[in-house]
């Protein structure tokens, strides 16, 4: 096995042991990317000099024994997350050339840890998109097969797990922009309570949905990174003060005797029937972990997709008015008075997914409107996170497909926004009510494409949640296998 | 026809805080542009807010003052509007779960006191400076005031007169600085007044059509605003004609206001909850603690100044309007006990003294302990009144007490019998031809030996003193 | 509700975003597809139902009133288009 296609244990064993360096492991991520990075494209900007840089400290700090649980791990970082000295573009016209001055509170605790930064990944244009295809820098490609979307909104971070041009990467999910392309890329996509992971540095897409969470190779690599991305930040408010335990300690356990909850309402008609019989193999797989199956309701699932196609872009409408070309981002040149400054250059700097996303935002809460809108979906948002507790109440786990379909085409939703919308009808539930969720590999279809299934758990049992997920993955076996790319 | 003035005040006060509402950066004022700013109040992509505790408790303070109810759960909420200095595109205010409502204030009119409902009292953040300069047809952005947290005090429309608001605005003036959570200073900006103005036929209930006056600096310009406002107004009704529904700035130097139209575009804030601050719940505990910290206001003191201390209410009027002023006159009181007489000192001398070197009686040189002192002494005669002048001064100059002045300076009053009648003998030997006219009865000559005598003594003799011991020299033989 | 060519401007205008008409037109049938969509909420009887605006029930989440350190005028300006001395600097407004 060559360096860059191993986890982040299997590598800091291997560091430990003196097997290897982090020179060593950096090179190989770098010699990988250099093979297949123009067919991909998961990255906008690649950091190889100060990754190198970066990885030489980390050696000295190997030979004085100094060894951090990421010690000379190369890890992605999605580019909508603040790094001081490299742009932070948000996949944006708007932001080509913006560097931010601080880095965000989990670019700082992953270089704590020892992380190596690999690059920064690409995303749809400030997170909105379900395929990484409305990036100004050009759509990422799925490397199981090049002509398929990755997925999105962190299709950048997923893709480049999948095709081991990182170890592992950061993601951040709204409404499944982590699961969703895990899912169809065939790696491990995570997304913590809302409130665990400090959002500070994170550039909004919808404050109250998005959070950050890792995308891997396997759930102990999820595990690992969870130890290091979780925890109170003073910087975000809407960040939770909670102990945080060591996940890893929780992998390995038994999960018989635990209920998973199906809802019926996740397996009604328009998914894909590959899908369904991946999934109902890993039910399967749940049960010979002695895990017990009961069907469940969660009501108000089919509101999701409509709740949040409100919710999402009224305060994305918001939080995108602070670029309006004054104090960083594109100005545009020929503006010749204020009111021309805004809107010339949010028209030049925005694309066309993100001007849509803001209409609609602004609509939804404009005069005569917002009650209609924002107000019946921010009652209805109660209601699909009561659902989730009655659920709770009874079952330990709930398992659902991740997406209705596996990787689709390039090209062939982008021009149709409600079926982009709805590739994320599995996933939003868990944004909407807070809740943790994995995606996890499950099986492949018959043309090679993989097929994640979905496990959901109460808030703050991201412990509980890894380990049923590493349970499932030890028992499912899923075959291990390697997109060519 | 006879018309009635409506007007309703929101005013905006900053809170005296060091730090913004959301971020750490100080709120000092006067430093060079753009120095005091973070990625938080230059709405940088990614940062955040964070509330700052304080100012919700300076918020509390004014709204128990004005007898506000306390909203138990309080939610900011985005106000969507673009404007250069606001860099979020958003302000973040409340809207409708604002901290408090349901409040007022008395204020004193022609005919006793008059009732001024509080509508609100919310918490948001200021916008920043802008800079404008007209020959290049450029503004210049300083955001260093951008997140200075700000109370918005909303009064109902209950104002009848342009001298009504004035009262009003002086007396939120006078709570807010008494509180000591803003230092209301109108120059800087630090409290700033819309005002919202209608008229309509007396007896009519329904409120006219308004327009909203900005720019108003000072009382005064509030006050010449209105007044200007209200007459443009009428005459505009009287001939028949609309009142425009308008925003409309107050130009000190053409003395009069003027439309500004923003174009077409109607206000549309789009309001929705903050999501990136979580909810405040002040339960009654924390209300309970800030209203045991709360000072006793302006109006009561001056009301217990009058019957505890039985001083005139011009007098209790003066020592209330500053909070330590009024601090210092109590401690004065509370050691000499004599109220009246320590209100001339206070507000004669200390006064002016202070004045003079624009000090304010929380520094004041001359202690209470001294100024009761003296005023004791005054009393029991050791020092007269004009001595006491002189005394006051060297206090104020050195803070010393008042003994070690008198001591150093020899300035005891002559109160020794046996010396004060040797004096007066002298001068009646000196002076045998008024002596006789007095016994002939020319008794206004009695103040010219009582002078005399006290020139001789330098001023030190005990007046009281002369007084007797001269009547008896006179009348003795 | 049914949103007219008129409304995608307004709202458009509202965020400071200028389209043309083509756009105007492609805009208002794809955001009518996915309002209809939406309409599926008025199903739902939410009388008397709290809004959420946040996941979990976190309150009174405050920092102490403690000075922290500013970036420098500089470094507040590196990123501005247009700046002037120690300010950023916007064309005049034109009413
Ligand atoms: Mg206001
Ligand atoms: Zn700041």
């Amino acid at each position: 096995m060559e360096l860059h296609s191993l986890t982040i244990h299997e590598l800091q064993d291997m560091i430990r042991a003196g097997g290897t360096t982090a020179t060593r492991i950096t090179e190989a991520v770098f010699q990988r990317i250099g093979a297949v990075e123009p067919k991909v494209h998961a990255y906008i900007r690649l950091m190889k000099e100060e990754a190198l840089a970066q990885a030489a400290l980390a050696d000295e700090d190997i030979k004085r024994g100094d060894i951090k649980p990421l010690t000379g791990i190369g890890v992605a970082l999605k580019d909508l997350l603040c790094t001081r000295g490299v742009p932070t573009t948000c996949g944006s016209r708007m932001l080509q050339n913006y560097i931010s001055p601080y880095d965000a509170t989990v670019v700082e605790k992953l270089a704590a840890a020892g992380a190596i930064f690999i690059g920064k990944t690409n995303t749809d244009e400030f997170a909105m998109g379900s395929s990484t295809e409305t990036s100004c820098f050009g759509p990422t490609r799925n490397p199981w097969d090049t002509d398929r979307i990755p997925g999105g909104s962190s299709g950048g971070s997923a893709a480049a797990v999948a095709a081991d041009e990182c170890i592992a990467a950061v993601g951040s999910d709204t409404g499944g922009s982590i699961r969703q392309p895990a899912s169809l890329c065939g790696v491990i996509g995570f997304k913590p309570t809302y409130g665990l992971v400090s959002r500070f540095g994170l550039v909004a897409f919808a404050s109250s949905l998005d959070q950050i969470g890792p995308l891997t190779k396997d759930v102990e690599d999820a595990a690992i990174m969870m130890n290091v991305l979780a925890g109170y930040d003073p910087r975000d408010a809407t960040c939770v003060a909670t102990q945080i335990p060591d996940y890893r300690k929780f992998l390995g356990r038994d999960i018989s005797g635990w209920l998973v909850g199906i809802p019926k309402e996740y397996f009604a008609e328009g998914t894909d029937r590959e899908v369904l019989d991946a999934v109902e193999k890993a039910v399967q797989s749940v049960e010979k972990c002695g895990a017990r199956i009961t069907e469940i309701s969660l009501p108000h699932t089919k509101y999701c997709v409509a709740v949040y196609c409100i919710i999402a872009p009224a305060e994305a409408s918001s939080n995108l008015a602070r670029m309006d070309g004054i104090r960083y981002g594109l100005r545009a040149k020929e503006a010749r008075d204020l009111a021309e400054v805004y809107t010339k250059s949010r028209t030049d700097g925005f694309g066309a997914e993100v001007k849509r996303r803001i209409i609609i935002g602004a609509y939804s809460l404009s005069a005569g409107y917002r009650d209609a809108y924002y107000g019946k979906a921010s009652q209805v948002r109660t209601l699909i996170s009561r659902d989730f507790d009655e659920a709770f109440r009874e079952c330990d786990i709930i398992l659902t497909p991740t997406t209705p379909t596996p990787a689709f085409k390039i090209g062939e939703k982008v021009e149709n926004p409600l079926q982009m919308y709805l590739s994320d009808m599995f996933t939003i539930s868990a944004n909407l009510s807070g809740i943790p969720a994995i995606s996890i590999p499950c099986g492949y279809t018959h043309a090679g494409l993989p097929v994640g299934v979905q496990f959901l758990a109460g808030r703050f049992e991201e412990a509980r949640l890894l380990q049923f997920a590493a349970a499932f993955e030890k028992s499912a076996a899923v075959e291990k296998r390697r997109p060519v790319v | 026809m006879d018309f009635e003035t409506v007007i309703g005040l929101e005013v905006h006060a900053q809170l005296l805080t060091c730090t913004k509402i959301f971020c750490g950066c100080s709120t000092a004022f006067g430093r060079p542009p753009n120095s005091l700013t973070c990625p938080v109040c230059l709405a940088l992509p990614g940062a955040l807010p964070v509330l700052n505790r304080k100012a919700v408790e300076f918020a509390m303070k004014m709204a128990l003052a004005t007898g506000c109810r306390i909203n138990e759960q309080n939610v900011f909420a985005r106000k969507n509007y673009f404007y250069p200095d606001l860099p979020k595109g958003y302000q973040i205010s409340q809207d409708t779960l604002p901290l408090a409502e349901g409040g007022h204030i008395l204020i004193e009119v022609q005919d006793g006191n008059t009732k001024i409902g509080i509508e609100r009292i919310h918490m948001e953040e200021d916008a920043g400076k802008l800079i404008h300069d007209e020959a290049n047809r450029a503004s210049y952005v300083d955001l260093n005031r951008a997140g200075v947290p700000l109370i918005e005090i909303v009064s109902k429309p209950d104002l009848r007169s342009p001298a009504a608001a004035v009262h009003y605005l002086k007396s939120l003036h006078e709570i807010l600085v008494y509180l000591e959570i803003c230092d209301g200073n109108m120059e800087e900006g630090s409290f700033r007044c819309d005002a919202n103005v209608s008229l309509r036929p007396r007896g009519q209930s329904t409120l006219g059509r308004r327009t909203e006056l900005k720019n108003l600096n000072s009382f005064r310009h509030v006050q010449r605003a209105l007044e200007y406002e209200v007459t443009r107004q009428r005459r505009l009704l009287e001939k028949g004609l609309e009142v425009e529904q308008e925003t409309r700035l107050w130009d000190e130097a053409q003395g009069m206001t003027m439309s500004m139209r923003s174009k077409g575009e109607a206000r549309d804030y789009r309001y929705f909850p903050e999501p990136d601050l979580v909810p405040v719940v002040i339960d009654e505990a924390w209300v309970a603690k800030v209203r045991a910290d709360l000072p006793e206001l302006p109006q009561a003191r001056r009301e217990r100044f009058v019957s505890a201390y039985g001083i005139p209410a011009y007098d209790a009027g003066v020592l209330t309007s500053d909070r330590r002023l009024a601090d210092y006159y109590e401690d004065v009181v509370r050691l000499c006990d004599r109220p009246k007489i320590a209100a001339n000192w206070v507000m004669g001398d200390v006064m002016r003294l202070l004045n003079e070197d624009r000090r304010g009686a929380h520094d004041c040189p001359v202690m209470p302990e001294s100024l009761a002192e003296m005023i004791l002494l005054i009393e029991e005669g050791v020092v007269s009144g004009k001595m006491a002048k002189e005394i006051i001064e060297q206090m104020y100059r050195t803070g010393r007490p008042p003994a070690q002045i008198i001591a150093e300076k020899g300035m005891v009053q002559i109160t020794d019998e046996g010396e004060l009648d040797a004096t007066i003998a002298a001068v009646l030997e000196a002076n045998p031809r008024q002596l006789a006219e007095y016994r002939g009865g020319r008794d206004k000559l009695f103040g010219y030996f009582v002078g005399q005598v006290m020139k001789l003594t330098g001023g030190k003799a005990n007046p009281k003193l002369v007084n007797d011991l001269l009547k008896k020299a006179l009348h003795h033989d | 509700m049914k949103l007219s060519a008129m409304d995608v401007e307004y709202a458009a205008g509202l965020a400071r975003l200028e389209i043309t008409d083509q756009e105007k037109e492609i805009f208002a049938r794809q955001l009518n597809e996915v309002l209809l969509y939406i309409g599926s909420l008025n199903e739902l009887d939410t009388q008397g139902v709290v809004p959420a605006a946040h996941p979990g029930g976190l309150t009174n989440v405050f920092r102490e009133d403690e000075v922290r350190e500013s970036l420098n005028t500089q470094e507040a300006l590196t990123n501005a288009p247009d700046t002037r001395g120690d300010f950023f600097r916007v064309p005049k407004i034109i009413d």
